[in-house]
């Protein structure tokens, strides 16, 4: 038995230790995440509301937002489909290869985004190895809108599948064979069985994939050819910006991307508040 | 309705699930699928539900190809162990499901459909908890709900996968009790999956006793019981005694205890007989034979006791059960030296190979 004082003082100790620990992380989130993203709103709004409006008000700017936002409303609903198809493949089939299919979805995220740039650059490009055919038949994909699109798919690709892998592979199969001995077709059981149950990561995964696929940088600058008006996206519209030493408009642009990030954060916080008891429902259950 | 399976043959890479079964399932039968896992009683399961398809061999139904049929045309009720209940549906919504899943001109009504879900979910008395969702439930009241959605279909034949495996004692016998008596109301054709060979005897009208994917013993569970007909069966069901014989002058004799041996055993040398606990006799009179033993434990469970019994000539302790009440009568307590002799056993002769081997088909057994 160890004597009081010597527990209070134990005690203390624990208690310093937590203290410690706890303002430790916060300190350095406050520095590496909270300061900068302060710093662009507080850039952006350098020279008052009005030159913030004005630079965001710009042709190039309307022109990168939209194109921005068909980018991503071409490539999520893709990569909505692959990543439920190859969820359903790795959790509900056993075939050969099915490692290296895990493997391949998870490759994005290993691959420098510029090598994935330059992997379409290389296939489609003027001297790639489709270049010639697609030249001959008037068809543009690198420095144009195709070829961002790809790029980006090929960057968001893991995201909706990675969120529902782990989820589908603890949930099982049994629902689903159920629905379909109770006479439930292939459709019906997909509708009424396996979305309901996938939906919330479902829906992580899209807010995920969206985020990345708005704010992509790397893969898209390589086959943007920095076109402006036509083929610059938000994030290569702030550094071009940047580069001419538009500071104010740069973080304009930057800032409409932190508040997406920022919705995007806050969407999900709002949903997992709201319906944490329908998640749970849908949570694998305990065995 | 009447099953016939006839030499179904399924491999999963190098492994046997199942191994040249056949097996005649009749209408209304409550028949049990019972083994050690791995034994393949799973996979004849998924077979019958259509989740899963031989390799070789025929099902039939009425002499009509069972196989030919997909999970959604076979009409079958099925319930997992894990209940499978669709979460993010209610308790009325989970069995109403294959009911609304149906091509509009064979699905019934909505009214309908809410009548037959109200009296199903009366009949597994859960009328009050409608409205409640799976997550809601005990694990009793959720294997209740997986039992009214097969049902609501009306199954030609109900599939139970392990069924009470994941319920505590209490409410697995309540349940088993309550399941019997529902296949009897309802007239089922019911075939269900254990491991658990107490379960099996007590709620089956046969057995199908399965190991490495083959089919070692079909039979009514006292059958099963007192008449094993495999090594296997005999220390599957039930508790058994393994005890080596030998051969030696027309006798099989080991330790002080012998028997006439058949002369149709004249060429095995080396037998091992199984004795149920319940067949050994403690109180042998002096010139017959048996086995001086020493009893070693008692442990005493209710109406039953159970005996460790030392016999040192053969150097192994033997489990018996005896009444309770016979402790006291027989004086039996930690110490005592008795005189034990089996009753009844069943054996089988081994075969002259290095690692020796029971022969199944020499089996004999002895009563007395």
């Amino acid at each position: 038995m160890r004597s009081r004082p010597d527990k209070r003082r134990a005690g203390i100790a624990r208690r310093l230790g937590r203290a410690l620990i706890i303002v430790l992380a916060s300190l350095f989130l406050c520095l590496f995440l909270l300061v900068p993203l302060a710093s662009v709103f507080v850039e952006a709004f350098r020279q008052g509301a009005h030159a913030f409006v004005e630079s965001l008000d710009q042709a190039e700017a309307v022109a990168a937002i939209r194109l921005t936002l068909l980018v991503a409303v071409i490539s999520v609903p893709l990569n909505v489909v692959f990543g439920i198809a190859a969820a359903w493949a790795m959790t509900r089939f056993e075939f050969r290869g099915k490692a290296l299919l895990g493997a391949f979805i998870d490759l994005p995220l290993s691959v420098s985004p510029v090598v994935s740039g330059l992997l379409y650059v290389l296939m489609f490009g003027a001297q790639g190895w489709f270049g010639p055919w697609l030249t001959a038949h008037g068809i543009q994909i690198i420095f144009a809108v195709p070829g961002l699109v790809l790029a980006t798919i090929f960057i968001t690709l893991p995201y909706v599948a990675r969120e529902l892998i782990p989820l589908m592979q603890a949930q099982g199969s049994e629902e689903e064979e159920v629905a379909r001995v109770l006479g439930a077709s292939g459709l019906q059981t997909f509708f009424r069985v396996t979305l309901p149950n996938i939906r919330w990561a479902l829906l992580y995964g899209v807010l995920l994939c969206n985020a990345r696929a708005m704010g992509e940088f790397g893969a898209v600058s390589v086959v943007s050819g920095h076109i402006r008006g036509l083929t610059t996206t938000m994030p290569l519209e702030v550094e071009m910006r940047y580069n001419e030493y538009n500071y104010v408009g740069a973080f304009a642009i930057a800032s409409l991307l932190a508040l997406l990030a920022l919705v995007t954060l806050a969407v999900k916080s709002f949903l997992e508040w709201r319906y944490h008891n329908d998640m749970d429902a849908t949570a694998p259950r305990r065995r | 309705m009447t099953l016939a399976l006839q030499r179904l043959t399924r491999h999963f890479a190098d492994l046997a699930a199942l191994d040249d079964v056949s097996l005649d399932i009749a209408d209304g039968e409550f028949l049990a699928l019972v083994g050690p896992s791995g034994s393949g009683k799973t996979t004849l399961l998924r077979i019958l539900a259509g989740l899963d398809y031989p390799d070789a061999g025929t099902v039939t139904q009425n002499g009509q190809d069972f196989l030919a049929a997909t999970a959604r045309e076979r009409n079958v009720g099925l319930v997992f162990q894990h209940y499978a209940l669709f979460r993010h549906l209610t308790v009325r919504e989970n069995v109403a499901f294959g009911l609304r899943v149906r091509p509009r001109r064979r699905r019934p009504s909505r009214s309908d459909i809410r009548a037959r879900v109200d009296t199903l979910l009366k009949r597994v008395q859960l009328g009050e908890l409608g409205d409640r969702y799976p997550s809601q439930l005990s694990g009793g009241q959720r294997q209740r709900v997986a039992l009214a959605r097969a049902l609501a279909i009306e199954p030609d034949v109900l599939l139970l996968d392990e069924p009470f495996g994941a319920l505590d004692a209490q409410v697995r016998t309540a349940l088993r009790r309550w399941l019997r008596e529902l296949h009897e109301e309802l007239g089922l054709t019911t075939v269900f999956v254990t491991h658990d060979q107490e379960e099996a005897l007590e709620l089956a009208d046969r057995l199908v006793v399965m190991n490495r994917g083959r089919i070692e013993q079909v039979g009514p569970p006292h059958e099963i019981y007192q008449d094993p007909a495999t090594p296997f069966v005999c220390e599957f069901i039930g508790r058994t005694n393994r005890v080596p014989l030998e051969r030696h002058d027309g006798l099989w004799v080991t330790g002080g205890w012998s028997t006439p041996a058949a002369t149709a055993h004249g060429r095995f040398t080396h037998a091992v007989a199984y004795i149920r606990p319940e067949h050994l006799s403690l109180a042998v009179p002096e010139g017959q034979p048996a086995w001086d033993a020493r009893l070693r434990h008692i442990y005493l469970a209710g109406s039953v006791a159970h005996l460790d019994i030392h016999v040192a000539a053969i150097d192994q302790t033997l489990e018996v059960d005896v009444a309770s009440e016979d402790l006291g009568r027989l004086s039996l307590q930690p110490g005592a030296q008795l005189r034990i002799a089996p009753t009844a056993m069943v054996a089988f002769p081994l075969d002259g190979s290095h690692a020796a081997q029971p022969i199944a088909g020499e089996r004999w057994a002895l009563r007395s």
